[in-house]
């Protein structure tokens, strides 16, 4: 049986599930000492005394599914890894959350790096590793310091090292630090790059799981699925599955960002709505509506206020035409000008476009001038249909995803405001006044709100 | 511009002084250990020489090289791939002001336009005084904070075009500044040395600024049944007032086309800074 909210239900008692975030108010919970506190540790202990299959089939059967974008169910990947194969295994641990909107890795890490950790050493056991990376992406220090403090206090205290709690278990951890590429975020990207290379994507097959860092067998899994895992292992696969749908069960950092009253970090079962999230936390910001909204980073299609009743789980916003991706809940409102939206993220992606692959280095770049064109008043109506037709000469045209994100808001801003779009167009220039959507623009009617 | 060669080959550049190749080396071998493979303490190693000489020189470069058993031609592709590596003499503080999408909208555009006004300088300049390097940069993982702005990659969240404006001005004037989330400011070369997988080891730099921003624990509070907290305020005493800004539609920065950045700009090569060009007369360290 699952237990997914009612729609009508408004409580953020009964419709949030803080698990990782639970005790990130206490005043130190980076610290071993508090993750112990809160039964840190435990699901490792309960993990190491079932056989390392035993582990992975439980997190298979606990219907646990990637939280970096893709879904794809975390048990499975483990169960890809070719045993008895006499190689080396390896962990990667994807930190280089650069999606934009995204923000739930970072502040889980900053204030409880440890659940990472166990989650590490959980998922080398269960896949007979003793080496795990976490590639961190560069550009958050507050965030490396914790980890490194982090990890010494594990070694020190035995989670780490040899002969891990007396399971015959030796483990390295290695925390690797990024240095600005966003394109690292995309898996064998992040494989080249930790290899001491340009981080480019490689053609599948072969996938990681058979040959990946080093041409060695390698899991891996962003931030937030292995930091799930000893959560599941502790408080079992029927506490997970009560959470969230048959398909997407279990809780996760939803992270809410924009033009509303109360952005943050909103730890709920898979399948709330942003409805069900504005409406305990103050909607949007006073005297605005919402205009569209990505459901998980600028990659993913974008939505509109038709939208705010869709299931925030992998099932329910495929089927609304979008993916759940990282959950990073960017919300917009009618002061926002979405040519220009679309216009910045699209420069991001020719930005961090590796050159790897001609649709996306080359389409990018067109895009880019096509849309700073449109928004400067210098478009042509035949330009549309050109952003769109430049846009699918992208779209599943490259090794890596990074092309069809960049599609995605092409697509989908053109689906719900073609009319905004031509407006540019006809009347030479942008409409919209930025200053009205600064965080700051309405201060003076704010005090009495 | 870069200089033509015709051809003509680069002389290779020259070594560390002998007591700072030691003691690189020292480090190199310590980063070198964490790894199966020697070549994957490439990233982190460009981190070491960049805190030693607060950008990646081509001695910084022909270090890596050497240590690892690479070309330095290897070694440059790399370098000039990821962002963080500077390639000339920048400033002791890398202001970052983040302009992709949610934060360009929500004042991020307009933070950036004031800071090249204040500071007289353009996308990735420094000021006269070498203190201050700006740039824009991407999506930093805190759009629940935007505007972001950073500075030598700590947090200063919520920002408004006045904040940054003073933020500047301490980093210019020597004030101590205190970051919104995390240990209290070093220098960029510091920064690069933690980069490069050293613990920062000032004493209560783990601890500092707490544990967990105001906007990671609004779900949490409203999940125990709290009242929301007031609106996160702008830190650094700012208040909540800001002066209207009124000024004609043509005045003011048109999103997008005005967005003089580097986005899609020729970039500069690794050897093509006009200080260093990449001829045999000049080099680095001379």
């Amino acid at each position: 049986m699952t237990l997914a909210p009612a729609i009508g239900e408004t409580s953020p008692e009964k419709l949030l599930s803080p698990v990782l975030s639970a005790f990130w108010d206490d005043p130190r919970p980076w610290s071993l000492d508090t993750y112990r506190r809160h039964e840190g540790y435990e699901g490792l202990r309960k993990a190491l005394a079932m056989t390392p299959d035993e582990v992975i089939a439980y997190v298979k059967e606990s219907g646990l599914r990637g939280r970096g974008g893709a879904g794809f169910p975390t048990g499975m990947k483990w169960q890809f890894i070719p045993q008895g194969d006499g190689k080396p295994h390896y962990l990667v641990v994807n930190a280089d959350e650069s999606e934009p909107g995204t923000c739930k890795d970072i502040p889980l890490l900053f204030a409880n790096p440890h659940a990472l950790i166990e989650g590490i050493v959980i998922a080398c056991y269960a896949i007979r590793s003793s080496h795990a990376f976490v590639y961190l992406r560069g550009e958050v220090v507050p965030v490396l310091r914790r980890l490194h403090e982090a990890v010494r206090e594990a070694y020190e205290a035995g989670y780490l090292g040899r002969d891990v709690l007396g399971s015959g278990l030796d483990l390295e951890l290695t925390v690797h630090a990024g240095a600005g590429a966003y394109i690292c975020g995309e898996e064998t990207a992040l494989l080249d790059s930790l290899e001491g290379r340009r981080g480019q994507p490689r053609l599948r097959p072969p996938f990681p799981a058979v040959a990946g860092l080093y041409a060695c067998p390698t899991v891996v899994n962003n931030v937030e699925s292995i930091a799930s895992v000893p959560a599941i292992l502790h408080r079992g696969k029927d506490w997970f599955r009560s959470m969230g749908s048959e398909k997407s069960p279990g809780f996760t950092l939803y992270s809410l960002s924009g033009h509303v009253a109360a952005p943050g970090q909103y730890e709920a079962p898979l399948g709330i709505t942003l409805r069900q999230l504005l409406d305990m936390s103050g909607g949007m910001r006073p005297g605005h509506r919402l205009k569209f909204w990505t459901p998980g980073g600028s990659s993913t299609p974008m939505f509109t206020d038709e939208h705010l009743d869709v299931p925030l789980d992998y099932e329910g916003v495929g089927a609304a035409g979008s993916m759940l991706g990282t959950k990073a809940l960017q919300c917009f409102d009618e002061t926002t000008c979405v040519v220009r939206a679309v216009t910045r993220w699209t420069e991001f992606y020719a930005h961090e476009s590796c050159g790897k692959c001609t649709p996306c280095r080359e389409g990018t770049y067109w895009l880019v001038q096509l849309l700073r064109d449109i928004e400067a008043g210098k478009g042509r109506p035949s330009d549309l249909d050109k952003l769109a037709d430049i846009a699918d000469n992208i779209n599943g045209k490259s090794f890596c995803a990074l092309g069809d994100g960049a599609a995605s808001p092409i697509f989908s801003s053109l689906k719900y405001f073609r009319e905004e779009y031509e407006e540019h167009i006809t009347g030479r220039g942008c409409p919209f006044d930025p200053a009205r959507s600064t965080a700051w623009a309405d201060n003076h009617v704010e005090v009495t709100a | 511009m870069t200089d033509v060669q015709l051809g003509m080959p680069e002389l290779p550049a020259p070594d560390y002084p002998a007591d700072v190749r030691a003691r690189l080396e020292a480090d190199a071998r310590e980063v070198i250990a964490r790894y199966p493979d020697s070549r994957s303490a490439l990233l982190p190693l460009l981190h070491l020489v960049q805190s030693e000489e607060g950008h990646v020189t081509r001695t910084g470069m022909r270090f890596c090289a050497e240590v690892l058993g690479l070309t330095t031609a290897e070694v440059t592709a790399v370098a000039t791939f990821y962002t963080m590596y500077r390639r000339k003499p920048s400033g002791d503080y890398q202001v970052g002001v983040c302009t992709n999408t949610l934060c360009a909208v929500m004042g991020g555009d307009a933070i950036f336009e004031e800071l090249k006004q204040h500071l007289g300088v353009g996308n990735k300049e420094t000021t006269e005084d070498g203190k201050v390097t700006l740039e824009h940069i991407e999506c930093n993982a805190a759009c629940d904070f935007a505007p972001v702005v950073m500075v030598n990659w700590e947090f200063f969240d919520n920002q408004t075009p006045e904040s940054a404006k003073r933020l500047v001005d301490d980093l210019r004037a020597g004030r101590p500044v205190t970051p919104t989330r995390g240990a209290p400011l070093c220098t960029f070369r510091e920064t690069a040395r933690i980069l490069a997988g050293f613990p920062d080891t000032r004493p209560g730099a783990v601890e500092a600024g707490g544990g967990a921003g105001p906007a990671s624990l609004i779900g949490l509070k409203l999940a125990k049944g709290e009242a929301l907290p007031p609106r996160v305020v702008h830190p650094r005493g700012e208040t909540a007032e800001e002066p209207p800004r009124d000024r004609a539609p043509h005045d003011r920065p048109i999103a997008g086309s005005g967005h003089l950045s580097s986005h899609d700009a020729p970039q500069q090569t690794s050897a093509s800074d006009p200080k260093h060009p990449a001829g045999p007369v000049s080099e680095e360290g001379e």
